[in-house]
């Protein structure tokens, strides 16, 4: 087999494999059953492909020969069940249709918005869910996800057999909720989401390039999402959201491995294409006047974006978007996010006040952004020795390599 | 399929008021009715306090009666219902209904999907 069809076959599956194991999950009602047989079917196109050369529609192909190894598979269970006498537990088969034949397209977008939810289904523990779509909609193999979260791959298999268990014990539907949940549970699917991004993106450890996948795909799902219910301005706001973080990636590291601060990156880096499909999107979501917390996020996430210079950055605009936000998710690393934008577009003083207002609470006491943050704005102001103990403060708090050498600079850079 | 959903609830010394117990009796009646009408209610009964629990454990052929519940928790088992429905979804529905408050302090309820056995087909 050449090297060329190895990599076709991949991306067939990157790209394909999360719409062809919805729409077999629909017809058998099993996701082992889905599975397997999208395996046998990838498995066979190896040695069909290299032989007879690419068929015209690989993802067609594939889907066509998984639903025949599916009917397959049927066939097997009936025998094996006729010859059983007496069954003390009922195997959890779903009902077989019985015209497996007919023609059903099975590249409805229908299948992967319902498997999107029943892999976000609340009733699912986060990592399971986590771990569940980025298996079946994600297109990623268990040994990849286990690395790109530093777990085992017996453990994460684990934590999918398990989910997976539940699904059928508990009958977790597969389908997309009525309209009385569906606001709560696409909820549910953003969030789910937004932490496969997360975990790619400030990532430090690991395999740096395979978390970088987790990225890609977090935008990939959002897309589909997107695609699949585009009248939800915070769908839109997600999508918008992670491509303009996405955009500074490459800005955001330097060659040393070390954390560059937005002030500090190289703006030629940032990738154009993205940051104008995400302004796009975000426009597009903000027209629907249905402003939420995606939305908002995005909208400084753009005002960072827009900013030529660290000195063109609209800061005052961002504080007011921090108070929108605040607003909608009370929370103390909002409310310590809009105090920076104070300090950074209003005045220093009245910024590091709102700061140390925050921390009188004593909730973020053992934050090191909360520190950090403090500490950036009393060296801003030149109140030198009382920043050195605030960047102490901080680097006594976090363990991650990347941000302690980063504070640590930040401390040396006081002396000078 | 069926689920059973099991009520857990604080149990308090003192005595709820009227109009709280009116409140839960209502609610649960409004339950019953509703599920009875849609003919998926296959059972439901509250019990009593931990109080007159008696938890036995057979060890090595030994019996061995304790005084109270398996557990001590901050919220005993108070009640279940038997619901058939077609889903987990439809389950989490009915679920949500069942009042579960005592004395001014909320409870839960643990949905679990029932075994299905040879013998319950």
């Amino acid at each position: 087999m050449t090297e060329d069809l190895r990599k076709t076959i991949e991306s067939v599956f990157r790209q394909e494999s999360g719409k062809i194991v919805a729409g077999l999950i629909r017809i058998s009602g099993s996701f082992d059953l889905a599975e397997e047989a999208m395996q046998d079917a990838f498995a066979s196109a190896l040695s069909d492909w290299s032989e007879l050369g690419l068929p015209d529609n690989p993802a067609g192909w594939i889907t066509a020969v998984a639903r025949r190894k599916l009917v397959d598979y049927a066939r097997r269970e009936r025998t094996r069940r006729d010859k059983q006498d007496a069954l003390t537990y009922e195997t959890p088969v779903a009902a077989w249709p019985s015209d497996l034949g007919v023609e059903a397209d099975m590249l409805v977008s229908d299948d992967r918005l319902r498997l999107i939810f029943t892999c976000c289904h609340p009733a699912l523990n986060e990592e399971a869910q986590v771990a569940l779509t980025l298996r079946t909609l994600g297109g990623l193999t268990t040994p990849e996800i286990a690395r790109a979260f530093l777990l085992s791959e017996p453990t994460l298999s684990q934590r999918l057999v398990r989910a997976k268990a539940k699904i059928q014990q508990a009958r977790i539907p597969y389908e997309v909720p009525n309209a009385d949940a569906l606001p709560a549970r696409l909820a549910s699917v953003r969030k789910t989401i937004y932490l496969v991004f997360n975990e790619g993106y400030t990532a430090t450890a690991g395999d740096s390039l395979v978390r970088r996948e987790l990225s890609s795909e977090a935008i990939r799902l959002a897309r589909v999402l997107h695609e699949l219910i585009p009248d939800d301005p915070e769908n839109t706001g997600l999508l918008a959201l992670m491509l303009l973080h996405d955009s500074r990636q490459q800005a955001r590291v330097n060659a040393e491995g070390e954390l560059v601060t937005l002030e500090d990156q190289d703006r030629s880096l940032w990738k154009r294409e993205q940051i104008s499909e995400g302004l796009l999107l975000l426009d597009q979501a903000l027209a629907l006047h249905r402003a939420g917390p995606y939305q908002l996020q995005a909208a400084i996430a753009a005002l960072h974006a827009r900013a030529a210079t660290p000195n063109d950055t609209d800061w005052r605009e961002i504080a007011q978007l921090y108070e929108r936000l605040y607003e909608l998710q009370p929370s103390a690393v909002i409310a310590l996010n809009h105090g920076v934008a104070i300090a950074m577009g209003v005045n220093l003083d009245d910024g590091l006040h709102a700061i140390e207002r925050i921390g009188q609470s004593g909730e973020l006491d053992s934050y090191y952004l909360y520190h950090a943050a403090r500490a950036d704005i009393l060296r801003r102001l030149n109140r030198k020795s009382e920043a050195y103990d605030a960047y102490r403060r901080a680097l006594s708090l976090t363990a991650n390599a990347v941000e302690r050498r980063y504070l640590r600079r930040r401390i040396a850079s006081l002396g000078s | 399929m069926r689920y059973m959903m099991l009520i857990y609830s604080k149990e308090t010394a003192e005595a709820m008021s009227a109009e709280a117990d009116r409140q839960i009796r209502e609610g649960h009646r409004a339950v019953m009715e509703d599920a009875t009408r849609r003919g998926i209610l296959c059972g439901a009964e509250p019990l009593s306090p931990t109080s007159a629990a008696t938890t036995v454990r057979v060890m090595e052929g030994r019996v061995s009666v304790t005084d109270g519940p398996f557990a001590e928790t901050k919220e005993q088992l108070a009640g279940y219902y038997i619901l058939e429905c077609r889903d987990l979804d439809e389950a989490l529905e009915w679920a949500a209904r069942i009042p579960t408050g005592c004395a001014g302090s909320g409870g839960c309820v643990e949905v679990r999907p029932m075994r299905q056995t040879s013998a319950s087909r």
